[in-house]
């Protein structure tokens, strides 16, 4: 019988042979050719901007802008104002079209995902069409498209197209009432939020009910005449009594312009179609994939536990498809935000086109800019990603 | 014994009639009746799309071949005030500047050379999404490294005119190469001849594609400033898909590395890169690449934006690339090791190949939105398809109220036919893996 065999060690042999070596080896030599890249350039950069006198740091941002911006949240003026503001206004600005964009392209995404699923062929085939020609057309040509489309055929400012309720459009953009707050103004977010409250506890207290006894509230109604009825009726109730807490201001034709309202700039309308136009196709094919991927007997197991179609939809099929359907899709909402850079091309002003594009010309500080610019993108997208994470691991199947 | 048997009453006497078969369940009719007028709902859904296409597609066939203008010389073909119409496309100014669309400002004698480019990147993208075409790996090598070489003597012009200091200095660096790979095969008890072919042959290939680049051809030197149109666009996406599918590769390797240096740097740069938006990077390469580069060298405006995209397109390479390595069974990579492969066999010989093959209709995904980002360059001012329509549209000798729409409506039917024929090859593709797969 063979006994000894693990007597004999194995033959000695160079210590380059031992997986951990070569690993220390190559890591060091990764660690020495970037640290040698980065030395490099760090040397060249600080030698380049010395020769060409450009200053660095971040200091530029108190220095005074100099330069007028065409949509601002808040009070920004040319001789007033510091690049630092420039970037506020930029980034405010940024935020506003994103976020108005993802309110939009999820509702059309949606509502193109489920017709491409849908039993009648025409509807089918159209939300296929729109899903192919839009997705296969770069965003940027579809957004000059747009900014033409919206502007061009628009009257002078002076022959404003008169839409009722306040509301004219010329080529300047879309004007309409702006709200005045009265100072009482706030009993409206108040209400909406006693609303919000009430909704939480009385849906807490319908489920809770529900599990005991199974009789079933109208949760959804409730919720409808909360959150919305509770801010109107005080609304309503304040202005008949004489207090009315907000008012609108309604633009005035002028000679040449329109003076008073509110101005949304054709630049924003253009960017805000074409982005959710876009995104949308690309949504539609997350939540298709999603419903999709519910299976049938799912569907079937819920039809003959007795459940209504309704129901199935609203208890078994949705719950599962948005598992599926939220990760891509904040990654869709992740590119919405970050397309919304294009901005640039039609001359919205938003973080790119602000700060990358007239700050930078401004001031030369490239790498102070770039990296500004660049770090408010990545924040975003990675505490996005982060909280993305944490919803997965709490939805995440829990398997045997 | 029972004999009541109960007499019928009735029997009938003939036959009856058969039924008619069920008129509608077959046919047009029954088809139109089923999709889409199966319920009240369904009919009302169905005759909204009919409104919306009602008034959504007359007048966009109108405005695109039956109003439009197809010939003409100059404005007047395209304006009411002169005689032209102006409610269609104005196709005629299409076809006068289609040359400008397609070359840019090329030098109009030397534009055979940018058609023997189109030519060659035809034969390379054939060869290589043919699957069943022969020899596809002479294909990659042409694609990746003949073809690339190629280009730019036909592009530039060549004749790179490298001077004597350039050559002694590549000498020296090839010897010392050389030297390496036989100084590690010594060190690790090995025989030598692997270690020179291998480094003889890295440095012959560089050596090759240099003294290429190198030889006067005869061709005149085109500067890139002159370049523009189709050329720029299929140059910026060809660059970004032959830098992108290797680096993207190493990426992918890298991040699934057991080693944390290499994973860290890997994570590092996809993140970052995916994380922020190609236009900045584009910006950056534009302001911050000349920074970083020693005063004396400037780098050429084409080739900054070639590098962002190149850089961008290879994370999100790296990623879908990521995707299939984690695909592979773990048996694949036991396997290989158990056979006594080290780890570039593994990868090249067995995991590879199988990894990328899973990944072909991701990246060729990657290939769509990186073909529609270079659209992006011409933000930064290069010459591209976009850039040359929009140039091209405040050329006064075309000033019409229709010529913005036509430029686009061009722009748009040209990125639609690249973009949705390769999505239609990935469907295709992704449909005859999906067959092996079925039993």
């Amino acid at each position: 019988m063979q006994t000894v065999v693990s007597q004999t060690s194995p033959p000695k042999k160079s210590f380059l042979y031992d997986p951990k070596v070569r690993g220390i080896f190559y890591q060091v030599l990764l660690i020495v050719v970037v640290g040698y890249l980065f030395y490099v350039a760090a040397t060249n950069a600080v030698e380049n901007l010395q020769r060409a006198r450009i200053a660095s740091g971040f200091g530029f941002l108190n220095n005074t802008a100099g330069f007028d911006i065409s949509q601002t949240l808040i009070q920004f003026s040319a001789a007033g104002s510091t690049y630092g503001e420039a970037f506020i206004v930029g980034l405010l600005n940024t935020l506003i079209v994103s976020a108005i964009g993802i309110f939009f392209t999820t509702i059309l995404g949606f509502i193109i995902g489920i017709a491409r699923l849908s039993k009648n062929w025409m509807v089918a085939k159209v939300a296929m069409v729109y899903v192919e020609v839009l997705r296969n057309i770069p965003l940027l040509v579809q957004l000059l498209f747009w900014y033409i489309a919206v502007l061009g055929p628009l009257p002078q400012p002076r022959n404003s197209l008169e839409m009722g309720a306040g509301f004219f459009l010329n080529s300047r953009g879309l004007f309409m009432a702006r709200p005045i707050f009265a100072a009482d103004a706030w009993v409206i977010p108040a209400a909406l939020l006693i609303g919000l409250v009430g909704t939480f506890i009385y849906r807490r207290w319908a489920r809770v009910r529900q599990e005991r006894t199974g009789q079933q509230y109208p949760v959804g109604l409730v919720t409808l005449g909360l959150v919305l009825g509770l801010p109107v009726l005080t609304w309503v109730v304040l202005a008949l009594v004489g207090a009315n807490p907000i008012t609108f201001e309604i633009p005035k034709r002028g000679t040449f312009n329109l003076t008073g309202g509110m101005q949304i700039l054709p630049e924003f309308v253009a960017l805000l179609l074409g982005l959710t136009t876009y995104t949308a196709a690309f949504i539609a094919e997350v939540v298709r994939a999603g419903i999709l991927a519910v299976s049938k007997g799912q569907t079937e197991a819920a039809g003959s536990l007795g459940l209504k179609p309704g129901q199935i939809l609203r208890l078994v099929v949705i719950p599962q498809a948005m598992r599926v359907i939220i990760p891509p899709l904040t990654s869709q909402y992740l590119n919405l935000t970050k397309n919304s850079s294009l901005a640039v091309a039609i001359g919205y002003p938003d973080l790119v086109q602000v700060f990358m594009g007239t700050v930078l010309n401004q001031t030369g500080q490239a790498i102070e800019v770039v990296i500004i610019t660049m770090g408010v993108y990545l924040t975003i997208s990675l505490v996005t990603s982060a909280l993305m994470n944490i919803y997965n691991r709490r939805v995440a199947i829990v398997e045997r | 014994m029972s004999t009541a048997v109960d007499m019928p009453r009735f029997v009938r006497a003939q036959q009856v009639e058969a039924l008619p078969p069920p008129s509608l369940t077959r046919g047009p009719i029954a088809w139109v009746r089923e999709n889409l007028f199966s319920g009240p709902f369904n009919t009302l859904l169905t005759l909204v799309v009919f409104y919306l296409l009602y008034i959504s597609v007359p007048p966009l066939l109108n405005f695109l071949f039956i109003d439009a203008v197809w010939s003409g010389a100059d404005r007047a073909a395209c304006r009411a005030d002169m005689g032209g119409s102006e409610t269609g496309a104005c196709w005629a100014f299409v076809r006068e500047k289609l040359s400008y669309f397609t070359y840019g400002s090329y030098t109009v004698s030397e534009r055979w050379r940018v058609d023997v480019f189109f030519a060659l990147l035809a034969l390379g993208v054939g060869w290589l999404l043919w699957l069943k075409a022969p020899r596809r790996d002479l294909g990659a090598v042409y694609f990746f490294w003949l073809f690339p070489v190629v280009s730019y003597i036909l592009l530039t012009g060549g004749n790179a005119d490298f001077s004597g200091r350039f050559w002694i200095g590549f000498l020296i660096f090839g010897a010392l190469l050389i030297a390496l790979f036989a100084f590690i095969a010594a060190l690790l008890k090995t025989s030598l001849r692997p270690a020179l072919i291998i480094g003889g042959g890295i440095v012959a290939v560089i050596g090759i594609t240099l003294v290429l680049m190198d030889m006067d051809f005869g061709l005149e030197h085109v500067p890139t400033s002159l370049w523009g149109g189709i050329l720029v666009t299929l140059l910026v996406a060809t660059v970004g898909i032959v830098v992108s599918l290797p680096f993207g590769i190493l990426l992918a390797l890298g991040r699934r590395s057991k080693l944390p240096v290499v994973r860290m740097a890997s994570v590092i740069f996809i993140e970052f890169v995916r994380g922020v938006p190609l236009i900045t990077v584009l910006i950056m390469a534009n302001t911050m690449l000349p920074l970083f580069l020693p005063g004396d060298i400037t780098v050429d405006r084409l080739l900054r934006p070639l590098i962002g995209t190149a850089l961008f397109s290879s994370a999100y390479m790296a990623e879908v690339v990521r995707g299939g390595l984690q695909a592979m069974p773990k048996g694949q990579y036991e396997g290989a090791m158990s056979l006594g492969l080290n780890y570039p066999q593994m990868m090249i010989l067995i995991i590879l190949p199988q990894a990328l093959r899973i990944v072909i209709p991701g990246i060729v995904n990657t290939f769509i939105g990186l073909f529609k980002d270079t659209s992006l360059v011409a933000i930064v001012g290069i010459f591209d398809v976009v850039k040359t329509i929009e140039a091209s549209r405040i050329d006064p000798n075309w000033a019409a109220p229709t010529i913005g729409m036509t430029g686009y409506a061009f722009a748009a039917l040209f990125y639609f036919i690249f973009c949705f024929g390769m999505s239609r090859y990935s469907l295709g593709v992704e449909r005859r893996l999906a067959a092996g797969q079925k039993r």
